[in-house]
């Protein structure tokens, strides 16, 4: 289990924002990745999950193996705890919901509605959901916005036995997680050069 | 897959779901056209067929927005497109959860509402049976449109103007079927089209839809 990524750029609205991104994460590794607001780390999240195609470079990792936990947390607001987790775990084919609910402290919570939860507890349904794919890359983007001091103890309690379980981590926050162990990628010295390369010209050079 | 299906149909049956939206435009239509028009029954039941497949059609269209755009907002789709489940798998089974809401329903509670438009009787028959053949194809249709869409804000008159020319092959010959029906007519040919165009929708159209989704999530 490896996530290679070489050479990699990234675009976003027409716009290269990263070229050149290179890193490699063993089993049992995290990367957090940092930078400023804008230099591109959703942008290369969300390559990386699939959703968008890279400019240019290569991502080598095992095929289905990798799952994406976004800033939206994709849950049903009129389905209780318990029927949001169940659907993903039946969509990933099966995975534990109650140890998962267990894990982000949200078993007493079950059987309330997902529009009744507070930003943090929906937040924390959010990360849970990554427990009950059983997938062993987590591409996470700010996995900790409104989650609280106890919490984000909590979260990296689970990245971390989610790593010692053989998994990998690739975050960007710009919190400290208390993850002493992660690597860390500042991506600023990636911004790209010459927005308009590879991919990004044609149309847009056309209106310049 | 079949979490899917489940999970969609109990979110169009829970509050704020969009099971009873269609049936209760289809319900209005049926009743508010007869005092519209007025009583006299052999004008309505002339314009029977088409009034009544312009309602199902116009009931169907009503709820389409929401095949993809509340899965956008919320961040489920593309949690979806990178699940084991493929997009093509997931356009397919939404439309199908949109068809149980929308089309089936229409097409078991129209015969009770050709009653108010006084159809013939033995238009009856051929009501249902051109409304089961029909509707799957503007569901799948309306999903392909709704997958264009997604990601538009606002984005239910683009909807509605890029499907309803896709609608009208499937309209002319669903009412065509039942006006035929009703006057006691061979209606094989009108009903194959039909067929046709419903099979030719549900075999193409998801791929289609699912590549449109995946430049709308770029």
């Amino acid at each position: 289990m490896e996530l290679r990524v070489t050479d990699l750029a990234v675009q976003r609205g027409g716009l290269t924002v990263l070229e050149g991104v290179g890193f490699a994460l063993a089993a049992g590794q995290a990367l957090v990745l940092r930078g400023p607001n804008g230099v591109g780390k959703t942008t290369l999240l969300r390559t990386l999950a699939g959703l968008q195609p890279a400019v240019q470079g290569q991502i080598s990792a095992p095929p289905e193996s990798l799952t994406y936990g976004a800033h939206a947390d994709g849950l049903k607001a009129v389905l209780t705890v318990r029927e949001n987790l169940d659907f993903w775990a039946a969509i990933h084919g099966g995975g534990d919901v109650a140890a998962a609910m267990a894990a982000m402290n949200l078993t007493e919570l079950q059987d309330r509605r997902a529009a009744n939860l507070s930003a943090g507890q929906k937040r924390r349904l959010g990360l849970a959901r990554l427990l009950v794919t059983g997938r062993p890359i987590w591409v996470l983007d700010e996995p900790t916005v409104s989650l609280d001091m106890a919490s984000v103890a909590l979260f990296a309690g689970v990245v971390r036995a989610h790593l010692a379980g053989g998994g990998l981590a690739l975050l960007a926050t710009h919190i400290d997680l208390g993850l002493p162990e992660a690597q860390m990628l500042d991506l600023a010295p990636f911004k790209a050069k010459s927005p308009l390369m590879a991919g990004g010209g044609g149309f847009d050079e056309a209106f310049a | 897959m079949i979490a899917l299906l489940i999970r969609d149909l109990r979110l169009a049956f829970r509050a704020g779901g969009g099971f009873g939206l269609g049936l209760a435009f289809f319900l209005l239509v049926a009743v508010l056209v007869p005092l519209g028009v007025g009583p006299e029954g052999a004008t309505l039941a002339k314009i029977a067929p088409g009034i009544l497949w312009v309602g199902a059609l116009l009931a169907c269209l009503l709820s389409l927005d929401r095949i993809f755009a509340l899965d956008f907002e919320d961040g489920s789709l593309d949690l979806l497109a990178t699940s084991p489940i493929p997009l093509e798998g997931v356009v397919a089974i939404k439309a199908l959860a949109h068809w149980v809401v929308t089309g089936l329903a229409l097409t078991l509670v129209a015969p009770v509402l050709a009653v108010l438009m006084n159809l013939p009787v033995d238009g009856y028959l051929w009501l249902v049976v051109s409304l089961a053949a029909g509707t799957p194809a503007l569901s799948v249709i309306g999903a392909f449109g709704a997958a264009l869409t997604v990601g538009v804000k606002r984005g239910g008159l683009l909807l509605s103007l890029l499907v309803l020319p896709l609608y009208v092959p499937t309209l002319i010959f669903g009412a065509e079927v039942v006006k035929r029906g009703a006057l006691g007519l061979q209606v094989g040919t009108p009903l194959l089209l039909l067929a046709g165009i419903t099979a030719g929708s549900l075999a193409l159209l998801p791929f289609a839809a699912a590549a449109a989704i995946r430049v709308n999530l770029r």
